[in-house]
């Protein structure tokens, strides 16, 4: 292995323990022990904390966190909501999922945290329908806490009464769109929220909430059991700590690498045994889909928040897919549009029809029709969503199709001079090599 | 002082470099209209909350006013205004127009391009703003491979009257905002997501709103059509004539499209203090009765026996007719006025001077329904002369109240345009208090609380409410007070208590468009023109000054009631009646033998009816449609129309009336009207104006009148039965719905509701029986009380009146099969 000390696994650290999602075998390694000296605290203490840390959410916009909870109104009369954005769905994105079958109480004891800081007494857990065994696990876990003491009434003699609710999504990309997610949690059609008002003011059921990633709530209980200055001390000036790197496709090997943020895709690449055997990176996207794609020459770049917007692209939720040159950028790129196209909610026109448009003109040049004048066309149509669509929904489907348009202009016109695609799609595979000769 | 307020309220803008300064909170789209910018926009309707769907309306924002821009385009819909903030149209920025060009760009993506074939091409804001901001050629086509349309079916039905194409919606979703928001009819929502995404109804659950058709009008495209309009004109043919609705008393602002003498549709006018934006479906698509095959087109004269002639109706001249008509009233001795209760204000004060000054009568009375002495009086009292203004409840007033109660009136039902009116001030706050047997649906829909009141217990329940603490009744309330109370002995005089106790204002709602200016017009027995009491020596002399005779009769009239009455018993012989259906009145029966047995019956009418045939003359009759006029709201609010199409083969009923008036005037029985024009009688109207004397006073009922306020279930002298509620739904077997059969199927069904232990124990049909008759209707549980039922009173056969028995009267409940 090459340099394990650049990772820095805090919420993978358990993920190899023996049944590592039970309660047993969190509290055996230091669980709820974040919780215990959170309910010595103060809330304001609490959320001091977090903001001290520098911790900035890690489902992608990387708002501060401590920041966000103190926007909930104390004196506000309402009820205080805490919302988990458990409903990953980004194309590449495979974090949360894996944390919260393998760790679902590092969640928990987050969850618990946070209320206890926001004052909240309901949570609720949204996590993505699809994932039924997630959503069995994380079920299991709070029940285990509940058992335990950790949720229901007086929590370990504080006083603090916290309840929390997994609910399980009905199956759209848009309701990780936070305002989109709040209203399916209320049972209604899940379609973004006109804002303001601002979840902060009127959330769930038009009271206070503060919504968070997993990742973000996760974080939450090694911050307080060591210190905002320990998690502070990872990471870079202002992208503090550290996070789960998800490395996809081709590369040795794919998975969780959790190191401190500004660390570089060599860095992490190096870490899963290089780009896979006898080819080179040609592509990729730094945080899911939507995150405008790199190629090899951004390698060394810094993956925290400044680093990537630097780049023109942004860190995301640090969903890395590799491709190497057997990949043809127009065919990944079409199969992210159809993506969006089918996922795009309908409420807004740019998103709803351009996403419609540009599959049909990407699907064309794939095949070698149309012209050139169709790439300025396709930036164009981009022109006319990014920005002008109701939610960031619109925005991420121009991502990848800018961008790859920038870096590899000559690769669309190919296929118009080739009469198609000029890619052998088979080579792209994982099994590419490997098949069995009839 | 309120200039003070007003001037800090303002926001100062600024809008591609016009300085404009408006309330806060005026969302910059309304702004720049200030400025004289039109900003494109769909989604956007200035009555519904906005939604930013669309994206039309995108602005470049280079100041937010607080010295920072916003890094991306705004829509201006849902963008409030600041103060300093700096505005960009497309007429400014480049960005904005660029933005505007390519969001409708992709609206066109999916639009068909059928605008040759659709209803809404000439009229439609997709083809006007694609033309003032949209390119000129569209890029789709001819991109990629040729760019391939997302396609629909062609249209399917939400209701039997709306249909929607779905290939043409831009899912704006003004209609489902609306049908949410304004009536509280949710019955349509978007569906499946993505360029799939469209208007849906659930599969048992058709979009059966009263107030559907204004979806219809506010939609941006072609999407909702009617399926009495679909297909059947283009809007550049169409000529639009404004007038007010004749279906009830809420006077709402309508557009009349006609096309060669024909209507074709109509539409919301738009009267921010009455109607706003919106009708009723059935002031919307009830007009093909004016066009029916059985309109009287001639007059007709009846070659009576005692004449020599065989007894039949025989066409007439004008002149011919008014002669006979004049002739056969100066014989029959004593005459009465039936006018109805659809007469314009101007027609109703012709009835009302030639039973005064031609036939030497007060028997004259609009009421053709339910009616009470003690109605009378308090019309008299309280009601006459009262308007905005002048001490009369207005739409704009329930806004400002603090609480409403409805009392023998169910306004989703029985005045639409009043209902909208006080949902919308529901959902701000107001409270809504029902004194009725059950909590409708259009209650609900007002988050109103019933006090459930047995009928005929009505009385009990508004004193009841005094003191109240959970009802609030102090003297920012109001009591609308529904004409049905007339069937409730002592109703009226409990309202009057309550008002004078508390300060509430009281307003009475009839339901006829023409109830109300006839009872300014003076067609009551004990009320000449202008709420001259028949009473005060000193009013009619102002009356007979006025119309230059030497006196008014001085003897009260007798009242609808008692005119039936009086012609059973031969006192009255004459019967001049309008648009009266026995099955309205009081005892069907009654009515309809002393149609029979009066010795002469002059008929005004539309079309053919049972009084029709059985008059000896019968005049024709213009529709609202072919007349001028002016029908007066619930509120005392005059509403003037002129005519939209010049009607041939009827004349007003006033033109009418004034011919037979000239013929007895020659006969030596009084007078001639004096007018012959709806202009000359608004002449006439406007100089004898309103009696400024001392106005009638109510006289309550005595305590030794009005039952005993206690529960009629216990004290009725045990007799068996339930108590029988009824009122009219909004779209039943009325004869002004007659033509058109989408509308009709829009109905709610006849059933019976009976409490939820009846249905239970009876099944799910029921035979009613009362004094007069028994009807058998499918039934529906309500939560009624114990031993009160209740029918809509016209949804079936001849209606309650004629066959089941009067409201509030006892009825059987047994168990049936259809």
């Amino acid at each position: 292995m090459t340099a394990p000390d650049t990772l820095t696994p805090v919420l993978t650290a358990t993920w190899a323990d023996e049944r590592s999602w039970t309660l047993d075998s969190y509290t055996a390694s230091g669980g709820y022990e974040g919780l215990r000296r959170a309910l010595t605290m103060s809330p304001d203490d609490v959320i001091a904390e977090v903001k001290d840390s520098g911790l900035r959410g890690r489902g992608g916009a990387g708002f501060p966190t401590g920041m966000k909870w103190g926007f909930i109104p104390q004196d506000n009369p309402k009820p205080k909501y805490l919302v988990v954005n458990a409903d990953e769905s980004e194309p590449g994105t495979c974090k949360d999922v894996p944390l919260m079958m393998a760790s679902p109480h590092t969640l928990v004891e987050g969850v618990i945290i946070s209320c206890f800081a926001i004052r909240a007494h309901t949570a609720f857990i949204y996590i993505r329908g699809e994932v039924l065994h997630v959503v069995r696990r994380v079920q299991a876990a709070v029940a285990e806490a509940y058992a335990a003491g950790h949720l229901g009434r007086d929590i370990h003699g504080s006083g603090f009464d916290l309840d929390v609710v997994v609910h399980a999504g009905a199956g759209a990309y848009i309701c990780g769109e936070e305002t989109a997610l709040l209203e399916g949690l209320e049972g209604r059609r899940g379609q973004p929220r006109l804002r303001p008002p601002f979840p902060a003011v009127a959330g769930l059921y038009a009271s206070p909430t503060v919504i968070n990633n997993v990742e973000s709530i996760a974080s939450v209980p090694s911050i307080v059991r060591h210190g905002a200055a320990w998690f502070a001390s990872m990471g870079t000036e202002k992208s503090k700590g550290f996070g789960i790197f998800s490395l996809s496709g081709h590369v040795t090997r794919p998975g969780q690498y959790e190191a401190p943020l500004g660390i570089t895709l060599r860095e992490l690449i190096g870490l899963a045994g290089g780009i896979r055997e006898g080819h080179e990176l040609k592509f990729w996207t730094p945080g899911g889909s939507s995150t405008p794609l790199l190629t090899a020459e951004h390698l060394d770049l810094p993956l925290d928040f400044e680093g990537m917007a630097a780049a023109g692209t942004m860190l995301g939720t640090r969903a890395i897919q590799l491709f190497d040159e057997t990949t043809c950028v127009v065919r990944a790129v079409l199969r992210w549009t159809e993506f969006y196209k089918h996922e795009s909610c309908g409420k807004c026109t740019p998103c709803r029809e351009g996403t419609w448009w540009l599959v049909q003109t990407l699907a064309a040049l794939e095949r070698g029709q149309g012209s050139e004048a169709d790439l300025d066309l396709l930036l164009d149509q981009c022109d006319n969503i990014l920005g002008r669509s109701f939610c960031a929904l619109g925005d991420g489907a121009t991502s990848p199709i800018t961008s790859s348009i920038r870096f590899f202009r000559e690769e669309y016109l190919a296929h118009l001079t080739h009469g198609g695609c000029p890619f052998d799609a088979a080579r792209s595979t994982a099994w590419a090599g490997q098949e069995a000769l009839a | 002082m309120s200039d003070v307020e007003q001037r800090t309220d303002l926001v100062s803008v600024t809008i591609d470099g016009i300085q404009v300064s408006v309330p806060r909170d005026t969302l910059v789209i309304r702004a720049a209209e200030q400025v004289g910018v039109q900003i494109p926009r769909f989604c956007d309707h200035p009555l519904l909350a906005p939604v930013g769907a669309c994206r039309q309306c995108l602005v470049d924002v280079p100041d937010a006013g607080n010295g920072r821009g916003f890094p991306k385009p705004q829509a201006s819909c849902t963008l409030p205004v600041a103060e300093g903030m700096v505005v960009q149209t497309q007429a400014t920025s480049e960005v904005a127009d660029k933005a505007q060009q390519g969001v409708m760009e992709f609206l066109l993506v999916n639009h068909p391009l059928d605008c040759p074939v659709c209803d809404k091409g000439g009229e439609c804001p997709l083809q006007n703003q694609a033309m003032s901001n949209g390119r000129g050629e569209s890029r789709f086509a001819g991109s990629g491979s040729g760019g391939v349309k997302r396609t629909f079916p062609k249209p399917i039905n939400l209701s039997p009257q709306v249909l929607l194409d779905r290939e043409r919606c831009i899912v704006c979703q003004r209609c489902t905002r609306f049908a949410e928001e304004i009536p509280g009819d949710p019955f349509i929502a978007l569906v499946e997501r993505g360029a799939q995404q469209q208007i849906g109804i659930a599969e048992d659950a058709p979009f059966l709103s009263y107030f559907s058709g204004n979806t219809i009008q506010i939609c941006p495209v072609g999407a909702l059509t009617s399926e009495s309009y679909r297909f059947r004109s283009r809007p550049f043919d169409l000529v639009s004539s404004p007038s007010v609705a004749e279906h009830d008393a809420c006077g709402a602002a309508i557009r009349v499209d006609h096309r060669r003498g024909k209507v074709m549709r109509r539409l919301a006018g738009n009267d921010p203090e009455v109607n706003e934006e919106w009708i009723t479906d059935k002031d919307r698509f009830a007009f093909t009765y004016a066009t029916q095959p059985d309109r009287i087109t001639y007059p007709r004269v009846r070659d009576r026996v005692e004449d020599g002639g065989d007894g039949s109706l025989r066409p007439a001249s004008w002149p011919e007719a008014f002669a006979v008509a004049a002739r056969g009233l100066a014989a029959a001795g004593a005459c009465a006025v039936l006018p109805g209760g659809r007469v314009t204000a101007e027609d109703a004060y012709a009835y009302a001077k030639l039973a005064r000054v031609s036939l030497g009568t007060n028997d004259v009375d609009f009421r053709a329904r339910p009616l009470s002495a003690e109605e009378e009086s308090f019309l008299a009292g309280h009601v006459v002369l009262t308007g905005p203004g002048d001490g009369g409840v207005t739409y704009a007033d329930l806004e400002r109240a603090s609480s409403v109660v409805l009392v023998g009136l169910e306004p989703e039902e029985e005045a639409g345009t009043l209902f909208l009116r006080l949902r919308k001030a529901s959902r701000r706050g107001l409270r809504v208090v029902s004194i009725a047997p059950f909590a409708t649906r259009g209650l609900r829909k007002l988050s109103g609380t019933l006090v459930q009141t047995v009928p005929g217990r009505e009385p009990g329940a508004l004193r009841e409410l005094l003191g109240h603490a959970d009802h609030g009744i102090d003297s920012r309330a109001v009591v609308l007070l529904g004409e049905r109370l007339a069937t409730v002995p002592g109703a009226y005089t409990a309202a009057a208590e309550l008002a004078a106790r508390t300060g509430a204002r009281l307003a009475w709602v009839p339901r006829r468009a023409g109830d109300r200016g006839a009872l300014e017009a003076g067609c009551l027995p004990s009320l000449l023109p202008g709420g001259r009491p028949v009473a005060d020596a000193a009013a009619r002399v102002d009356a007979a000054t006025s119309w230059g005779v030497e006196s008014v009769p001085e003897t009260p009239g007798r009242d609808a009631d008692a005119i039936v009455a009086a012609l059973l018993t031969g006192e009255v012989g004459g019967l001049v009646v309008g648009g009266v259906d026995p099955d309205d009145t009081a005892d069907p029966d009654a009515t309809r033998r002393a149609v029979e047995a009066a010795r002469f019956v002059v008929a005004l009418e539309l079309r053919e009816t049972e009084v029709t045939r059985a008059a000896d003359v019968v005049f024709p009759v213009t529709p609202v449609v072919g007349k001028a006029g002016t029908f007066v709201t619930w509120e005392g609010r005059p509403r003037p129309f002129e005519a939209v199409l010049a009607e041939a083969g009827a004349l007003p009923d006033l033109r009418v009336l004034s011919g037979i008036a000239e013929e007895l005037a020659r006969l030596g029985r009084g007078a001639p009207l004096g007018f012959r024009t709806v202009a000359e009688v608004r002449a006439e109207m406007a100089e004898i104006g309103p009696w400024d004397g001392e106005r009638a006073t109510f006289a309550p009922m005595s305590a030794l009148d009005t039952p005993s306020t206690d529960d009629p279930l216990t004290t009725a002298g045990g007799a068996p039965g339930s108590v029988l509620a009824t009122w009219k739904q909004l779209l039943d077997d009325g004869a002004m719905q007659a033509g058109d059969k989408h509308l009709a199927a829009t109905a709610r069904p006849a059933v019976a509701r009976v409490p939820r232990t009846v249905l239970d124990a009876l099944g799910p049909v029921v035979t009613l029986t009362g004094d007069r008759g028994s009807v058998t209707l499918p039934a529906e549980a309500a939560d009624l009380p114990d031993g009160v039922v209740w029918v809509p009173t016209r949804s079936s056969g001849r209606g309650v009146l004629a066959d089941l028995a009067s409201p509030g009267a006892r009825v059987t409940v047994k168990g049936a099969e259809l």
